[in-house]
């Protein structure tokens, strides 16, 4: 780790201007991915700014048929609230499968929805849900906001403040993990709504999480496992890496989003 | 007091400070005026170095020193060693390179040392060694065993032409030829034994000190053998005389082997403090773990076994590519030789056996002793065989066993070993009840009802453990021999204080040593206490591996218990005032024959060290004993575990159901404590099979390099075992022991893939059996057994 400094703001505010004030600084979550970072010289911020003092940034509430969830909440805090459990089974579930239970209680999901890490698996939901990014600045729809590996619409000193997740009919994520880093290898997300069906897929775009838009279709006529078996997942944007080429992947993808479909 | 001394499952004496913290591991010490070491690594496969430039470096702050391989070759440290000469077919000896501590012109392996940087404070050691410049003339690699000795490959060194180190064999090639002319059936396998990088809990470390007031060195190391890296380091690498260097390995977490072999980290740490008189620290994280730690296996073989039309074994034939990496690690040339070949007969009479191993360099790293060391490799080879060899001929697996098993013991195999005990039958007859063997098949109905695939697959291995007498590992090589020391320091209260060469790293011997010692002297295991690991305090040892410990160790523990209990049997006859021989000693009681006159072993320890009541002429004072001792023959244990798995057809993931293990380890000193080493032996050998494996890409980059690519088994892949023992002691040591630390990983790997291809109905996967490799073994099921 190089040398930085620290910083423990307790206001949005605060946290805005700690960032103007030094370009580069970079925003301390769970700190489940950027420590590991920092520990292997990988990343270098001259400035850390971390966000555990904000108390606002914290907590779940359900609200307008949405669930607004704080983006200092913790996996395992999602994962046990009986609001997230009542309203979106699924998504308490998905948090209960991230990592173990160390990360679990570590790592947030503005932390993991900004990092949009390629493996992860709540911008799968995010996307899915069609959920909305609250930032320090605006407030983003799910469909812009993520943008390739690791990269996301976030700009320099934008701090994520919740996430809105409208509450859907149905919601399920099914995963298949990795056998080694236990990060999604493939996971697909279903979400069925008055305004549709909506499948997002994580672990193995190539450029990230992405929509599957004939299963939507598919689903939207009949919502049945049934009536996206044998849909032809195209395997030519899919991830290939030494755990699993694209074309098992896109054999996962169908498998998952008929376990998702249930 | 017999409740807890041998057989009793008491709790482990040394939990207590390790589940609170309170253990001593190398990273925990801290010595005053402490520098910090960080090495430069080369981040090539193979390179030539043509320039160092340190310059920049040794202007950073907090920087003490830059060392690099001149340095150590002008104060005249010597390179790291092979401790075990191998010779060829034509009795030409192995051809190695020398294994500098710094590289020496020349990297050849990811992660090799280029230069160490020393300064005040850890950051400041990482910053500089940022700072120092090499210039490579990048080469070529050599990466692949099975491709390295062809012609037009990079050479790793220059010393061994096409990359190999030596063409060894063992066994009669005529006798085996004649077998297969004459077979019914030959069965035939190509296999690929991965390898493994052994990820021990505690990442290795040392510091080294140097006290310029009596000129004597002191190196703390994460060692499984403190007294073989003094022995190492004065008398071949020359760093100080023994009686000038102190080794200690005080509390280690987990070595697997790893931590035998005498690394270069540990030699620049001891040498640089004389250099710069400061203690210098090194502790290795995670990433140098995956790159520098020894790594195990890597084989690469093809195998035939003939059997006759009745289905009885005719001969073996094994032909193997062992990768030894770019250097010889301590003991790499026996793993694949005289650990492997000698145990290829398996628990089956097998007249006529022939097995050649070419051990070969790459451009990576090392490969050396990993739990059970060419054993596993051995069992995989055989067990393989004998499985698929009943299939071909539509045996039953369980029986075709049976039919072949050794029955009449001693047995003499026709590569070296000599079985001295065993009953083969009683583990299998066991195992199969146990597991249920005869409703398999519902089971696999009920499976198949679900889409799932079920499998059920058998290992019945034989290890050789105990490793071994002197004499006969010395004829086959070994720089060493394989005794064991032990030494009783009766204390004049009655306590004692046992100093034993074997070194726990995990295994619990606080516990069962003092349980031995409760047993002989009949002492409460409270009133023992276990020294190991310095060689300050103990004075010579061969240290802890090849499941040694019990069999060897504890052995001598006996041995000097027995001298201690004669020499108290002089001190009691004297007090009691009886002839010598009148005196019985039982349950921690010296009595007199005939007579109602009693000692306890308190009393007779106090009266040693009084001395009012002998005479000095014919008693020494004092009760204090020492034994080496030297086994007449390796032990065999031997089990048969029993795998069943369930495989989802639609996402190739491999669910490990069911686990039987009856295992024969001769009499068990601590059986619960036996139960943990036979679980992680599984968990780990189960992890071979579906998990791990360390892969290099072309240009020797391990791209397995931390635990998000390698994949580690975790409790939940692994079903609640149901273990079971049967018990032949061993007749060559006085407890009776055989070693069980190793076996669960000896015998899993070929269970599992012998499950798997079961389920499969087809022999094509290779490990790991990751669950995208067993998709694509489906599609490539017979069309029947896919419905
Ligand atoms: C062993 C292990 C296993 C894991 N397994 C999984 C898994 O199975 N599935 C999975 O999805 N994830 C997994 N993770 C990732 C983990 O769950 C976290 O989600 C992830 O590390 C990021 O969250 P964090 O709170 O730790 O963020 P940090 O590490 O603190 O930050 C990550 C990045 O996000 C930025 N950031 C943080 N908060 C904000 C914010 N509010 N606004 C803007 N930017 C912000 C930071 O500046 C940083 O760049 C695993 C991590 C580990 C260490």
């Amino acid at each position: 780790m190089y040398a930085f400094d620290y910083r423990r703001p307790h206001s949005l505010n605060e946290a805005d201007l700690a960032l103007k004030a030094h370009p580069g600084a970079k925003l301390l979550a769970g700190g489940q991915t950027l420590i590991p970072a920092m520990k292997l010289r990988l990343a270098e911020p001259g400035q850390v700014v971390d966000l555990g003092g904000i108390g606002d940034l914290k907590g779940i509430t359900q609200k307008d048929g949405a669930i607004r969830i704080g983006a200092m909440t913790t996996h395992a805090a999602v994962a046990e609230s009986t609001v997230v459990a009542a309203a979106l089974p699924g998504l308490a579930a998905l948090a209960a499968g991230i990592g173990d239970p160390h990360v679990r209680n570590r790592g947030t999901i503005g932390g993991s929805v900004a990092n949009n890490d390629p493996g992860a698996d709540y911008p799968a939901a995010v996307l899915a849900l069609g959920a909305t990014v609250h930032t320090s600045k605006r407030a983003i729809g799910a469909d812009q906001f993520f943008n390739g590996l690791f990269s996301t619409v976030l700009e320099e000193s934008e701090i994520i403040t919740h996430i809105d997740f409208p509450v859907a009919e149905r919601f399920a994520y099914a995963k298949f993990a990795n056998p080694a880093s236990r990060y999604a290898l493939v996971g697909v997300a279903v979400a069925k709504s008055k305004s549709g069906v909506r499948v997002a897929v994580t672990g193995a775009g190539a450029s990230g999480v992405y929509r599957l838009p004939q299963a939507e279709t598919a689903l939207a006529a009949s919502f049945s496992a049934k009536a996206v078996d044998g849909l032809k997942i195209d395997a030519s944007n899919l991830m290939s890496d030494i755990h699993a080429e694209a074309d098992y992947r896109a054999h996962l993808i169908g498998v998952m989003l008929r376990r998702a479909v249930g | 007091m017999t409740d807890q001394g041998i057989g009793a499952s008491v709790k482990r004496k040394e939990d207590l400070r390790f589940i609170t913290g309170k253990g001593q591991y190398v990273d925990d010490i801290n010595r005053q005026g402490q520098s910090y070491a960080i090495f430069v690594r080369s981040p090539h496969a193979h390179a030539n170095i043509k320039g160092i430039d340190a310059k920049a470096a040794l202007a950073a702050p907090g920087v003490l020193a830059i060392f690099t391989g001149e340095d150590l070759a002008a104060d005249k440290i010597g390179g790291l060693i092979c401790g075990w000469m191998i010779h060829s077919k034509d009795g030409s000896p192995m051809k190695a390179g020398p294994h500098p501590a710094l590289a020496q012109g020349k990297v050849r392996y990811v992660g090799d040392h280029v230069a160490v940087v020393i300064a005040e404070t850890l950051d400041q050691a990482k910053d500089a060694a940022e700072k120092v410049a090499v210039d490579y003339d990048v080469l070529p690699a050599a990466v692949d065993p099975a491709k390295t000795q062809r012609s037009g490959q990079p050479q790793v060194h220059a010393e061994a032409p096409n990359n190999t180190v030596y063409q060894w064999h063992l066994g009669d090639k005529d006798a085996v030829d004649a077998a297969f002319a004459k077979a019914a059936h030959v069965t035939k396998l190509d296999i690929v034994n991965n390898r493994l990088v052994p990820n021990a809990m505690e990442p290795r470390a040392a510091i080294g000190e140097y006290d310029s007031g009596t000129d004597n060195l002191t190196l703390w190391t994460t060692s499984q053998n403190p007294h073989v890296a003094r022995l190492v380091l004065s008398a071949f690498v020359g760093i100080a005389p023994e009686h000038k260097l102190r080794v200690i390995a005080p509390d280690v977490g987990g070595g697997f082997g790893s931590k035998i072999f005498i690394y270069a980290e540990e030699t620049v740490c001891i040498w640089a403090a004389r250099k710069i008189n400061r203690p210098v620290k090194w502790t290795a994280d995670r990433s140098e773990a995956f790159y520098s730690d020894a790594h195990g296996r890597d084989h690469v073989t093809t195998a035939e076994l003939a059997v006759d039309k009745a289905g009885t074994i005719l001969a073996l034939r094994a032909n193997t590519k062992a990768n030894l990496g770019a250097y010889l690690s301590t003991f790499a040339s026996s793993v694949p030789t005289y650990l492997y070949a000698p145990l290829l007969s398996g628990q089956y009479n097998i007249p006529a056996i022939y097995c050649e191993v070419d051990g070969v360099y790459t451009n990576t790293t090392p490969v050396d002793a990993y739990r059970g060391a060419g054993r596993p490799e051995a069992t995989f080879v055989i067990e393989r065989l004998v499985e698929v060899a009943a299939r071909e001929t539509g045996r039953d697996p369980a029986e075709f066993r049976r039919q072949n098993f050794i029955t009449q013991f001693p047995h003499q195999t026709p590569v070296i070993m000599a079985y001295d005990t065993g009953d083969y039958a009683a583990c299998l007859d066991k195992a199969l009840a146990m597991a249920d063997y005869k409703t398999f098949g519902q089971r696999k109905a009920a499976s198949a009802a679900k889409g799932k695939l079920r499998g059920i697959g058998f290992s019945a291995y034989i290890e050789a453990c105990g490793i071994a007498p002197s004499r006969a590992v010395g004829s086959l090589g070994a720089g060493v021999g394989l005794w064991e020391s032990a030494e009783i320091r009766v204390n004049p209260v009655g306590t004692v204080e046992v100093l034993t060469g074997s070194h726990s790293h995990g295994q619990g011997h606080e516990t069962t040593m003092a349980q031995i010692i409760s047993s002989k002297l009949g002492v409460p295991i409270d009133s023992v206490s276990i020294v190991h690991g310095d060689t300050d305090k103990v004075q010579m040892g061969m240290g802890t591996y090849g499941s040694r410990s019990g069999a060897v160790g504890g052995s001598a523990i006996v041995k000097a218990a027995e001298k201690v209990i004669a020499k108290g049997k002089r001190v009691a006859a004297a007090c009691m005032e009886v002839e010598e021989d009148q005196v019985d000693f039982e349950a921690g009681e010296f009595s007199a024959r005939g007579t109602n006159k009693k000692m306890t072993f308190g009393e007779v320890a106090l009266q040693a060290y009084v001395a009012h009541k002998f005479d000095p002429e014919k008693i020494e004072p004092g009760l204090k004993e020492t034994s080496f001792y030297d086994p007449k023959n390796f032990t065999f244990p031997s089990g048969v575990h029993i795998a069943e798995v369930e495989i989802d057809m639609a996402t190739g993931v491999t669910k490990v159901d069911r686990w039987t293990a009856v295992d024969d380890f001769g009499v068990l000193i601590n059986p619960m404590i036996v139960e943990g080493q036979v679980h992680g032996g599984i968990a780990q050998g189960v992890g071979q099979a579906l998990l791990e494996g360390a892969r290099y890409d072309e240009t020797g980059q391990l791209v397995t390099a931390s635990f998000m690519d390698y994949g580690m088994p975790r409790a939940a892949d692994v079903p609640s075992f149901n273990v079971a023992m049967t018990n032949t002691p061993c007749p060559s040591n006085p407890l009776g022991v055989k070693g069980c630390g190793e076996a669960g990983a000896i015998a899993a790997p070929a269970a599992m893939v012998n499950a798997i291809t079961n389920a499969l109905g087809h022999e094509g996967i290779a490990m790991p059996a990751t669950p995208q490799a067993v998709w694509r073994a489906i599609q490539k099921m017979p069309r029947k057994a896919a419905e």
